[in-house]
């Protein structure tokens, strides 16, 4: 299919959409390690998943800039849909970028090549959307810390090998740092900087 | 982009969706950092700064059709700014509207927590005045930055020192200052001492907007939020002397209440909610109108 000759098209109710995909993430991040269902219908071109289609289409506007990691930009029909529905800007630098979009997690750039705020103003850093597969609350990381009460578990994959080592230090930064958010098929979860994580 | 309410002419919760957007972003930071105020592009709302500007734009952006939304105002349903609030979303919105704190999805408020407990799945949206802990200790927003920066809250002890100094014990008895999970020291908005244990360890989600001074900030829940104090003079809040007038509860917030122009006055819940719940289940208080004897 060429690129040019079809748009696939955005959220069919943008006002009450938008809202349900912002407090699925809401609740993603308020607790770490919950599972949030994330219904969408979007059809965008792949390897773009629907649901980073529709945590882009939500979040990402002309102030909010985003980042697509190499898969994304192999395609440019992807930078076509996101650009014609968000109108943000798609820049080369991952450091400029307010959301992250990553088709391919295991493979994601060194979290330091974003936006980590700086110590007055920490909430200017970035945020990472990885397309996962696979999603449970069951088994995995234990975490705790804000919005966890007692404790929680959350495994994701795939991810890179050394996961557990760039979360550690990611969390060793706050308040400064970046927000993962794991979009699996029809779900996600999010692991804030807040999280403190024991065990990979 | 936007729908339009065939009504009002206004889009769904009033704000425009790149408005929206923008405020969702600075939620989901501030959820991400707990007690650090993220600064956002506050609008001008069609109320007064002073009138909750800041939480009404905080409830417009999280709203969603579904929600069940209660609006309080020094914890009373009846009140003008309540009440103004809560048909502001009602007509804007067309949500569901209630008073009674356990059937709310979302609650905005102005200086109380209700008095029933909150669950998991309730957001709690607090209307703040001045969201900086230190700016009457420091006028200055790049110093009082930098200090938060540094997790510099020196002054903040020295203050609640000079309470004790001066009056034997803190004297600071509304927007108590707390910090929130062991790092930034936050201004609770002006909720009497009396609901600072409220917020420790909370099931529901507490958004904080300052409309004037743009400013969001949060406490996810389940998060320690730990009142400032001193060994020696450990955080205590209020304590009232008699119960509920109406109803006869104990252990709540009470308001006076000045009942004619002779000096009588009775004192009674200040969460009206609460206290309406109690009196259909029952219970009586002893009326208790009091009478200055000159």
């Amino acid at each position: 299919m060429s690129g040019r000759s079809m748009l696939a098209r955005g959220f069919a109710d943008p006002v009450h959409d938008a809202q349900g995909v912002f407090r699925a993430v809401m609740d993603a991040l308020a607790r770490p390690g919950t599972i949030q269902a994330l219904a969408t219908d979007l059809a965008p071109p792949a390897p773009l998943t629907s649901e980073l289609a529709a945590l882009a289409l939500a979040l990402a506007d002309a102030d909010a800039p985003l980042w697509l990691d190499a898969g994304l930009a192999r395609n440019p029909a992807v930078a076509g849909f996101l650009r014609f529905h968000t109108g943000a800007r798609i820049g080369e630098d991952p450091a400029e970028a307010a959301f992250a979009l990553i088709s391919d997690p295991a493979a994601c750039p060194d979290f330091g090549a974003f936006a980590q705020g700086t110590p007055a103003y920490p909430d200017r850093s970035a945020t990472l959307v990885l397309a996962v597969s696979d999603l449970s609350d069951r088994e995995g990381w234990r975490l705790d810390g804000p919005g966890i009460r007692d404790s929680a578990r959350l495994a994701a994959s795939p991810l890179p090998a050394d996961i557990a080592s760039r979360l550690a230090r990611n969390h060793a930064g706050f308040p400064e740092g970046i927000d993962l958010i794991f979009a699996a098929p029809g779900r996600l979860a999010a692991l804030p900087r807040s999280t403190r994580i024991a065990g990979a | 982009m936007t729908t339009a309410n065939p009504e009002t002419g206004y889009n769904f919760g009033y704000l425009d969706e790149g408005t929206k957007r923008m405020i969702r972003r600075a939620i989901l930071k501030a959820i991400a950092i707990p007690g650090y105020q993220v600064p956002f592009a506050a609008r001008e709302m069609p109320m007064p700064y002073g009138w909750g500007t800041g939480g009404v734009q905080v409830t417009a952006a999280i709203l969603g059709k579904h929600d069940v939304l209660k609006v309080i105002d020094q914890g009373s349903d009846d009140t003008t700014n309540a009440v103004s609030i809560r048909a502001f979303f009602a007509r804007t919105a067309d949500v569901a509207v209630t008073t009674r704190t356990r059937d709310a999805t979302v609650i905005q408020t102005r200086h109380r927590i209700p008095e029933a407990p909150l669950r998991d799945g309730q957001v709690l949206v607090y209307q703040v005045p001045i969201p900086e802990p230190l700016r009457f200790l420091e006028p200055r927003e790049t110093e009082t930055r930098q200090l938060h920066a540094l997790a510099e809250y020196g002054l903040m002890h020295v203050k609640l020192y000079e309470d004790i100094a001066r009056h034997g014990h803190i004297a600071t008895t509304y927007a108590y200052p707390v910090e929130v999970a062991g790092r930034y020291v936050m201004d609770p908005s002006p909720t009497p001492k009396f609901d600072n244990p409220k917020m420790d360890d909370c099931p529901a989600l507490q958004l904080f907007g300052a409309g004037r001074e743009k400013r969001i900030y949060a406490v996810p829940p389940h998060t320690r939020v730990k009142s400032l104090d001193f060994e020696d003079h450990p955080f205590r809040v209020q304590t009232f002397d008699r119960p509920c007038a109406l109803c006869g509860a104990e252990g709540v917030y009470l308001d006076e209440v000045l009942l004619d122009d002779a000096g009588g006055r009775m004192f009674v819940c200040s969460d009206t909610d609460h206290c309406e719940e109690r009196r259909a289940e029952g219970h009586l208080g002893t009326g208790g109108m009091e009478t200055a004897h000159a």
